[in-house]
């Protein structure tokens, strides 16, 4: 890691301050349950070892919420495509596809490392997703180009998805930029893979297919968090939760 | 609204200072280049609960007119491909694909363009009126081949998209802070950005491009005018985080940590390399 010398300094500025420490308090109260949520108005936050299932991460609310679900959908795609570029299918694919796919790893490694570097510049590591998640693609089989290009599709789709639902959670514009700049690529990983399988097929719309994109409003996707988590869930192995997103 | 009115409010003093007149102001984007991009975007609209609670919300100029120089970029695209579609410059590639492409893009910047004139009405606000446009920008493009020469105009019927829908990702998503605060206009303005960058991906890919964008090139066949378009794409700073800093290997290289994040037009760059191709 070469993180040391990350500046954020209008982010750090919040460390100590008392929506920070609001934060940490919440989230370690809440962990596991939204039910104490409801308690908000009394003592409880002075006690959060009476924190029922520790074990279960929370991803919090607003923009740290969005960082760490963010991170989380990150290393979910950083995770599928390590295993793509590892399989057979990669390793003997035909030099178009085998370059995007290597770029697809590549962006969504670094997309995953931004989002490690800002949640640990900005909060307190307990308030920080895992940097390991676990995940299950044995659903997939690596060595088959179908299976591969079609969990691709879903992963980037998915993407896009989230990012257009996550926005309006975003509090800090500097945030939602930088959403706006890492959505627009899952975007284009997204045409480019369906722009393969609908070569396959002749059909050359399938890019930005009716499937995808509203062909009456010409508007793509955007789903709430708990929407997409629960889409994603038999890909994720390591619980948590999101008791804090819409 | 007269659109060069609008571009004329919108436009910062450095490009349209007091008393210069809009051919002063072509005459310093003409050194572009001709070519240009476009772009568009718009950014959203949405639909909205109820009119008072619009009206309420966005009496701020700044959504408005990022609503309405996003319905001039749509407007831009929407003419563009609706031209390019009646002047079978795109049978030259003899397969469809290039036909079919621009008919789901077409489709897209049409309804695009319906949606924010909506919105803005739905806001209270009269849509600017659609642009006369120029796509051979003072003759320096034949995209739509009525010179006789269909593989050169087929080129630049490829180019010029590739340049508006690039332009147009950049544009929405340098828009976006200004709707932030309410969330169907800035749900709707994202669901729209991520369309035109589905869009981009598979025109740069047509012309056989990678479908993202590697620092700041513009890519192989593109004009040097268009440049503009691509200026900035180089950044590796995200936030004060550098992103060829983040760890070792191929995925921090510059090509993958500029590939990896697009950047944003302000209102003005995109203004600038719209009103190349704006008549009146």
């Amino acid at each position: 890691m070469k993180n040391k010398n990350v500046k954020v300094d209008h982010l750090i500025t919040r460390k100590g301050n008392k929506r920070r420490q609001f934060l940490k308090m919440s989230g370690l109260a809440i962990a596991g349950s939204g039910l104490i949520l409801s308690c908000s108005d009394d003592d409880d936050f002075s006690t959060p070892t009476t924190d029922p299932d520790p074990t279960t991460f929370d991803l919090g609310g607003g923009d740290l919420g969005v960082l760490n679900y963010a991170y989380a959908l990150e290393q979910l795609e950083a995770d599928f495509y390590t295993k793509v570029v590892n399989g057979s299918y990669w390793s003997g694919a035909v030099a178009e596809e085998k370059e995007i796919l290597q770029d697809l790893y590549n962006h969504e490694i670094n997309h995953r490392e931004f989002f490690k570097t800002a949640l640990n510049a900005n909060f307190d590591a307990e308030l920080v997703l895992p940097e390991s998640l676990e995940f299950d693609f044995s659903s997939v089989d690596f060595s088959s180009r179908d299976s591969v290009l079609a969990t691709a599709q879903l992963l980037e789709d998915t993407g896009v998805k989230a990012y257009n639902g996550a926005g309006k959670i975003i509090e800090t514009a500097a945030y939602l930029v930088i959403a706006g700049k890492i959505v627009s690529v899952e975007a284009r990983h997204a045409a480019a893979i369906r722009s393969i399988i609908g070569g396959d097929m002749g059909d050359f719309k399938l890019f930005a297919g009716d499937d995808a994109v509203d062909p009456t409003t010409g508007l793509d996707g955007a789903e709430n968090p708990s929407v997409i988590i629960n889409a994603a869930g038999g890909f994720i192995v390591t619980p948590f939760t999101a008791n804090q997103l819409p | 609204m007269n659109i060069i009115k609008f571009l004329d409010e919108f436009t910062s003093e450095n490009l349209t200072q007091k008393g210069a007149s809009r051919r002063d102001a072509f005459s310093t984007f003409s050194s572009l280049g001709k070519k240009a991009a476009i772009a568009a975007v718009p950014f959203g609209l949405a639909t909205l609960s109820n009119k008072a609670k619009a009206a309420t919300m966005f009496q701020t100029n700044e959504a408005v007119d990022a609503l309405q120089l996003a319905l001039t970029l749509e407007y831009l695209e929407a003419s563009f491909y609706l031209q390019a579609l009646n002047s079978n410059v795109l049978d030259q590639d003899n397969t469809g694909m290039s036909t079919a492409i621009y008919e789901q893009i077409s489709m897209h910047e049409s309804a695009h363009v319906t949606l924010l004139e909506d919105t803005l009405v739905s806001l209270g606000e009269t849509p600017v009126a659609e642009p006369t446009f120029d796509f051979t920008a003072g003759g320096a493009f034949d995209p739509f081949n009525t010179q006789g020469d269909a593989a050169t105009s087929y080129a630049q019927l490829l180019a010029l998209a590739q340049a508006f829908e690039d332009t147009g990702v950049r544009a929405y998503k340098g828009q976006a802070g200004a709707l932030m605060g309410n969330d169907d206009l800035l749900t709707a303005a994202l669901q729209i950005h991520s369309v035109e960058a589905r869009h981009a991906s598979e025109i740069r890919r047509l012309r056989g491009l990678k479908g993202w964008i590697t620092q700041n090139q513009r890519g192989a066949g593109m004009p040097e005018a268009t440049q503009a378009v691509y200026n900035g794409e180089e950044n590796i700073d995200q936030a004060t985080i550098i992103t060829t800093d983040l760890g070792d290997g191929s995925p921090f290289t510059l090509d993958a940590a500029t590939e990896a994040y697009d950047e944003i037009l302000t209102g003005d760059e995109s203004v600038a390399i719209a009103s190349l191709f704006i008549v009146s």
